[in-house]
């Protein structure tokens, strides 16, 4: 009973702390949010001429590098606005863009993604570049692949990406075109993923899109697949209807299919619109 | 009667504000655990839910899920209930680096430890190499990658509920087997492991149940292909971008699984952790007191 009694006064100070503790919690929540916020941005209205707040920028994992650079060469141009972006899966941002997510701008993998998000919100995407799936093996090339018939061949480790993400969409396209039946290993939740595989040599040959084994540097080796293999998918960018900041927006979209655009896209290895 | 309530009375009113905010806070803790719980079961398609679960993708999901934890838990039997009878002993040196050791996973980002393993077993690993060129076993991309993967994360909570029993159980009966001459062995498995076979059955429930939501080491470890590594959490994480209501589901199942488990041990699972008191001790401390 004493020990309780000498113990009691102590709650006071500790739940200060906790309740301090706790308010710093709350307070930190709207900065490390799952989904980048515009609400900030929101508030502040665009004057005319200038482009001013937070432009929210959304886009596939597969185009990280280009879409970064591309933004900082827009808050160079336009010093009074601020872009964040957020990187993720097409089917992922799509989900969070339909289901009310604060954003201005999305480009997605693949226009069956796109779809899903204009049938929703509305608006007409444009398509800002092009990507395509290629062959890649691991430095040195270990299960001494050639074509597309290494992905069938059971004594190689293969990795693919999951038909439910656009990348397996393709794979599937492509194989079933080649009458290529696959037996791969691992289906990996994304293109990333399998690249991965890849330049940890845990695997033997996978498909990727032609820019990761450009961004895989020596670490992996592509082969290019036939012309006539519908390998090719399209990277639509579309102006959110009801964004924050339309102006900033449209002409972020207008770098994307412009000379400087084009010019970003090219070098990471993205084909033309 | 007057002598103990004195003090506390007189500590009532400054204490009375405290505990209001304590409970408070504590309420907020409850709702932070039970909340997003909630949202998981209004948000489940009840009328679809049969349809969705009996989709054979999801029931080879389960099926590899229950099998992988099953075998997971049995390897973790096998190798835990020694190391756990170690790490109880008092007279061995260095048992508490041991301990620090078996609770490193505890504390580990699951995908760290898929990491870890892959430069252990993978193609290219520490002992993956030599496996690939001696024997041609390449571990990743198997349900025995799986199963490791698990047993990874999962071993931890059953050394350390055994531990925590056997630290419990009545030692005297151990000795007095040991001092009529019977092997260690002999007396670990007809003495002292009967005595604590609740805490042991305790641990195997908990493992099993830590297996069967384990996510972040197999799916960097082992891969994620359909009936050989796609275990549940695996297909619940990819639903989320293509169907989510099965997902959903999915999730839904997995959380029967889990609080299930839980039920059936009745709370017994808390006694088992090291630093609470299992019940066993409670028993014997009353007895003592």
């Amino acid at each position: 009973m004493t020990r309780r009694a000498r113990r009691l006064p102590l709650v006071v100070p500790v739940t200060a702390a906790l309740a301090s503790a706790l308010l710093a919690l709350v307070g930190c929540v709207p900065a490390a949010p799952a989904v980048p916020p515009a609400s900030e941005g929101r508030r502040s209205t665009d004057s005319p001429g200038a482009l001013t707040g937070t432009l929210v920028v959304l886009a596939a994992a597969s185009l990280t590098d280009v879409v970064t650079d591309l933004v900082g060469t827009f808050e160079a141009e336009h010093p009074g606005l601020t872009v964040q972006t957020g990187f993720a899966a097409s089917s992922t941002l799509a989900g969070q863009v339909v289901a009310g997510a604060p954003a201005d701008v999305l480009i997605t993998a693949s226009d069956a993604t796109m779809t899903t998000v204009t049938d929703a919100v509305g608006g007409a995407p444009v398509v800002v570049a092009t990507n395509r799936l290629q062959l890649a093996v691991p430095a040195g090339n270990p299960g001494g692949v050639t074509s597309l018939d290494a992905l069938a061949d059971p004594d190689l480790t293969v990795a693919l990406c999951a038909p439910d993400v656009p990348c397996g969409v393709l794979a599937a396209q492509v194989l079933e075109q080649a009458g290529v039946v696959a037996t791969p290993d691992t289906l990996e939740q994304d293109v990333r993923a399998v690249l991965t595989r890849l330049t940890l040599d845990e695997v033997d040959v996978g498909l990727v899109y032609r820019t990761d084994v450009i961004g895989a540097g020596d670490a992996v080796e592509g082969l290019d697949l036939p012309d006539d293999a519908r390998a090719t998918t399209d990277h639509p960018a579309l102006a959110l209807p009801g964004a924050a900041h339309p102006d900033a927006a449209a002409a972020f979209v207008a770098l994307l299919r412009g000379p400087v655009g084009r010019q970003a896209f090219a070098d990471a290895g993205f084909g033309a619109p | 009667m007057a002598g103990p309530q004195g003090p506390r009375h007189r500590h009532r009113p400054r204490a009375a504000p405290g505990t209001v905010v304590l409970v408070a806070l504590a309420t907020l803790g409850v709702a932070v655990l039970v909340l997003p719980l909630i949202a998981l079961l209004l948000a489940t398609p009840w009328q679809a839910l049969p349809a969705l679960l009996a989709d054979p993708a999801v029931l080879q999901a389960l099926r590899l899920s229950l099998l992988t934890a099953t075998c997971a838990t049995l390897v973790g039997l096998v190798v835990g209930v020694p190391l756990a009878w170690l790490l109880a002993r008092d007279d061995l040196p260095g048992t508490w680096l041991l301990r620090s050791l078996v609770t490193v996973p505890l504390v580990l980002p699951p995908v760290v430890g898929g990491v870890a393993l892959l430069l252990l077993l993978g193609r290219r690993g520490l002992l993956g190499g030599t496996l690939d060129a001696w024997f041609g076993v390449t571990v990743p991309f198997t349900s025995v990658a799986v199963v490791l993967a698990q047993v990874f994360v999962s071993l931890p909570f059953l050394v350390l509920s055994v531990e925590g029993a056997l630290r419990g159980a009545d030692r005297r009966r151990a000795l007095a087997a040991q001092t009529l001459g019977a092997s260690p062995g002999y007396v670990l498995r007809r003495v002292t492991l009967p005595a604590v076979a609740p805490g042991v059955a305790a641990g195997a429930a908990l493992c099993f149940t830590r297996a069967l939501g384990e996510f972040g080491a197999t799916v960097t470890f082992a891969g994620n292909f359909p009936g050989t590594t796609r275990t549940m959490p695996l297909a619940v994480y990819l639903a989320m971008d293509s169907a989510p209501e099965q997902a959903v589901a999915m999730s839904v199942l997995l959380l029967v699984l889990s609080v299930a488990v839980l039920v059936a041990l009745r709370g017994r699972w808390v006694g088992g952790l090291p630093g609470a008191p299992t019940a066993r001790t409670a028993r014997a401390a009353r007895r003592a007191s």
